[in-house]
């Protein structure tokens, strides 16, 4: 069987390096599988995360050859195999061993967001009405894995650190389902303006990029939260001004 | 002795799936504090895979469902040794736990007139399957979790619990370590709620995680506690089988519900070969009729392709060994076929199965809108668990509860799919209320530190014995002959021989993991985490062998081909596991109890 040679970040927060391991490839195999298949041969404590085997749970993030990617749905047969495949941690959480990161700064930031807040019930039975069109709409931001890919590579997070004053991208997409849930009656545009930081987002689309999910992230959903804020939060004579141009070039 | 750093809560829940979940935010709303601990991380339990939907009769597409035909389904597919008050409770409901999702940001597929969609599957006799597209699970585990977030529960994520601590015959809490740096803490209880899951990773070919070792029967069983029903292992008909690699992946159920059939190599419908007395006045005499029930029409009966999941499972064992199997050793499922029917079946398939398509596209190079899918048996559920109260979902050791796939009785020989989903909330919230209960009625009892020393230090030992060591290897080699074993002796078909050849395996098994050795540290090593599983992975797998020797007929999952027929006999008693008072495995019967006669005559009505 073919071989390929597989250079792996190993090491913890304080010192670390790449380490090469050769292993056999056959059909059909993933990143993630090489990974195992190092694991049982040669690294019996190579840590990597994993629970689905197929890109459902967002557990098995790293970056392979460079780019975001989920080990489990990134097939050896579309990498170039006659060189080393690097296969690292994401690089905007701390790491704590090998391929895997401390990614519960995700979970504490959304525990911050204002939870789902629904209008009463449209029947006496506690059950609402609502259309085929408006669950489609949430059903694209309710898709996310949460595989944190997004906020991997978002330059705010990534290369600026600002983890206290944005949210990134991933729980944007969460207000977007939130807010845009048919049922949702919360306002969250001033937390979004503040707390969340959506100013420092622009718009560079990187985070849409990634998305294993394939989730519109910029487009659909931090957009059209950035116009919410504009319209609610700016003042009178902007807001004026935007409306009236928006009006001219209908 | 060692320093422990200690938690104390109220209730502890172990395990962050749809169960331990619902049970943490109905415990957290009894006003105790509730501790939440996951081996993976928050929003990744194995719930998360879960595709079709959620059964619950909510009579949204047809108003003739209600809970009696639910009921009467669940007895049917369980082949009537469900816990049937298990199975009450679960169909009256299981509506009301669906409705709360909604009202806690769950947005399923809707009908036309805006109320929640519901689809078809193996043994529901009407469309019954709340779902979200073909993902859910995740729709359902992250509706759990982010409400959960907010009701105040504390979560411990990536800590793995090893023992659960008694005092007397009470349970206390529990041992675990953290697997970020390797650190044992002691978490302390009024009540515990074991909510782990199940044990796929017991077999070779698989649809579970890594998390799926069974941890929570094998600590329950080592406390004391009773199995029940663990020879029913549920082999779910339609896993992929090529490439090797994603070999035992799940293709939903819900494929065939929407349509999809399945072919031997020579192109025929194989499923209509054989069809099981008590299911032919329910079935489909022909294709189109069968096309029919899947696009509702009420007056056709279902397609043979939505029989229960065991006997689809051994039809298509049938086709691979009488050699008429697909290239890579299963058989085929053709959803593209509908294109005869609809004309827009491209884009339809895409909106129903969108993470079938995804799934084929990227990992086998398929497009299930135009091509077969090869498919196989892969393992998927165990019916078999704990054995605990039907209304307080208590086991039978004061102080521990379970629910979940964990926990055993609700699905008696088989499950019908979709009836874990509405399981895990129906129960979930069951034991959540009741822990409480228990916890107010009761102190936290005192921790025997000489004990946690003394399993702490066991689980150190992989550590000591150095590799080069003559007797010492590693943990993969190990699991890896366990899952082949189970696979090829304990599987679909089984057979005395066999299973004796088993046992004796599992023993010699038992021997090598006194010598398994680790590399490293004790900081992140998947290397020592899967040592440690592997003696939880042995207790379930022994149970499951030993409970299935002494079932001498076959039903529902559990077939034998040394006792092809289901004996009367056999349908009057549940196979009881406990550990005897010198630590080992013992076997027994154990009568059903008397079926309350409104039960019964629902039952007669639905034939
Ligand atoms: C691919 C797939 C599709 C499915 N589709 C459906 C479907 O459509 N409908 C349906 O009804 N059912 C379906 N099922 C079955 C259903 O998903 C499972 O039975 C159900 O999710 C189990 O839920 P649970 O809460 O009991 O356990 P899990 O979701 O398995 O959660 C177990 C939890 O316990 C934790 N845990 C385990 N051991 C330990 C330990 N030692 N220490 C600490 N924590 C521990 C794990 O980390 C995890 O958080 C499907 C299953 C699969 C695999
Ligand atoms: S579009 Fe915004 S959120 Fe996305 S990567 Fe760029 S800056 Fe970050
Ligand atoms: S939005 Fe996409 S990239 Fe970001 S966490 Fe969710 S699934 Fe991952
Ligand atoms: S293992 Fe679940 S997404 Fe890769």
């Amino acid at each position: 069987m073919p071989k390929a040679t597989f250079s792996i970040w190993r090491g913890n927060g304080s010192a670390g390096q790449f380490v090469d391991y050769e292993t056999e490839v056959s059909d059909g195999m993933v990143v993630l599988d090489a990974i195992h298949q190092i694991q049982a041969e040669k690294a019996n404590d190579l840590a990597c995360r994993w629970n689905c085997k197929a890109g459902k749970c967002g557990s098995c993030s790293a970056e392979v050859n460079g780019m975001p990617k989920l080990m489990c749905m990134t097939r050896l047969n579309d990498l170039p195999l006659e060189k080393p495949i690097t296969v690292e941690p994401m690089k905007s959480f701390p790491l704590i061993k090998d391929l895997i990161t401390d990614v519960s700064w995700n979970y504490r930031v959304k525990k911050k967001i204002k939870k789902f807040n629904p209008r009463p019930p449209d029947k006496a039975d506690g059950t609402w009405l609502i259309s085929q069109a408006d669950i489609d709409r949430v059903q694209e931001f309710r898709k996310c894995i949460e595989c944190f890919l997004c906020q991997d590579v978002c330059h705010v997070l990534r290369e600026h650190t600002l983890h206290e004053e944005f949210i990134g991208p991933r729980a944007l997409v969460y207000v977007a389902a939130l807010e845009m849930h048919p049922l949702d009656t919360e306002n969250r545009n001033k937390d979004l303006k503040k707390a969340h930081g959506i100013g420092y987002c622009n718009i560079t689309k990187c985070c849409t990029n990634v998305c294993p999910e394939e989730i519109t992230i910029t487009d659909n959903a931090i957009i059209p939260l950035k116009e919410r804020v504009v319209d609610e939060l700016y003042d009178p004579v902007t807001r004026f001004i935007r409306l009236f141009s928006n009006q001219e070039s209908k | 002795m060692g320093e422990y750093q200690t938690y104390q809560h109220d209730v502890l829940v172990i395990g962050s799936g749809g169960a331990g979940l619902r049970a943490a935010i109905e415990a957290s709303s009894h006003g105790v504090s509730v501790g939440l601990v996951c081996k993976s991380m928050l929003g990744k339990a194995h719930t998360v895979m879960a595709e079709g939907g959620i059964a619950a009769a909510l009579g949204n597409v047809d108003n003739r469902d209600n809970w009696k035909v639910h009921f009467s389904d669940t007895m049917r597919g369980g082949q009537y040794i469900n816990n049937w008050r298990m199975a009450e409770l679960h169909a009256k409901e299981s509506p009301e736990r669906v409705r709360e999702l909604e009202a806690w940001g769950a947005a399923f597929d809707r009908t036309k007139d805006g109320r929640i969609l519901q689809r078809n599957f193996g043994g529901h006799k009407y469309p019954r399957l709340a779902h979200v597209g073909d993902r859910t699970g995740l729709e359902m585990i992250r509706t759990l979790q982010d409400h959960g977030i907010h009701q105040g529960m504390e979560v411990y994520m990536e800590y793995t619990i090893t023992r659960l601590l008694k005092n007397e015959n009470r349970v206390i809490g529990a041992v675990a370590y953290t697997r970020d740096r390797g650190r044992f803490v002691i978490f302390k209880a009024k009540a515990v709620i074991m909510a782990s899951g199940g044990l796929g990773k017991a077999y070779k070919i698989t649809s579970n995680s890594w998390d799926c070792t069974g941890d929570g029967h094998a600590l329950a069983y080592e406390a004391g506690a009773q199995l029940l029903d663990m020879e029913f292992v549920q082999f779910h008909p339609t896993g992929m089988v090529w490439p090797p690699s994603v070999k035992g992946i799940l293709v939903t159920e819900g494929v065939r519900g929407e349509g999809g059939i399945l072919l031997n190599n020579e192109g025929r419908r194989f499923m209509f070969d054989e069809i099981p007395d008590n299911y032919k006045s329910q079935t489909a005499d022909n294709p189109e009729e069968g096309w029919r029930y899947t696009q509702g029409d009420k007056s056709a009966r279902r397609p043979p392709e939505l029989l229960t999941r065991d006997h689809a499972a051994r039809c298509i064992v049938k086709e691979i060994k009488e050699g008429r199997g697909s290239p890579h050793g299963g058989v085929l499922l053709d959803i593209s076929w509908i294109k005869e029917k609809l004309p827009n079946s491209v884009e339809h398939i895409k909106r129903k199965l969108p993470s079938m398509y995804h799934q084929f596209k990227q990992l086998a190079d398929i497009d299930i809108t135009q091509e077969k899918m090869e498919v196989g048996p892969t393992t998927h559920y165990v019916m078999g668990g704990i054995r605990v109260n039907a209304d307080t979902q208590m086991s039978t050791l004061p102080g521990l509860f379970a629910c979940g796939e964990c926990a055993a009785g609700i699905n008696g020989a088989n499950r019908l799919g979709g009836n874990s989903l509405s399981d895990l909330l129906v129960l979930g919230k069951r034991a959540g209320e009741y822990a409480a209960n228990f916890a107010n009625e009761n102190e936290s009892g005192v921790i025997n530190l000489d004990y946690i020393d003394r399993v702490t230090k066991e689980a150190l030992k992989p550590f000591e014995r150095a590799q080069g060591m003559a007797t010492a290897e590693g943990p993969y080699q190990i699991q890896n002959d366990l899952q082949e074993l189970m696979q090829d002796y304990v599987g679909i078909v089984r057979n005395e021989d066999e299973m004796r050849a088993a046992l004796v395996g599992i023993k010699k098994l038992w021997k090598r993991i006194n010598n398994v050795s680790v590399d490293g540290n004790r900081e992140f090593n998947p290397g020592w985490h899967t040592a440690l599983d592997l003696s939880n992975l042995l207790t379930v797998s022994e149970a499951i062998t030993l409970s299935a020797l002494e079932r001498k007929e076959s039903r529902g999952a559990h077939f034998r081909e040394d006792y092809p027929e289901k004996t009367e006999s056999f349908g009057k008693i549940n196979i009881v596991i406990q550990k005897d008072d010198d630590g080992n495995m013992q076997v027994k019967y154990d009568p059903i109890p008397q079926m309350p006669d409104d039960l019964i005559k629902i039952i007669e009505e639905m034939k």
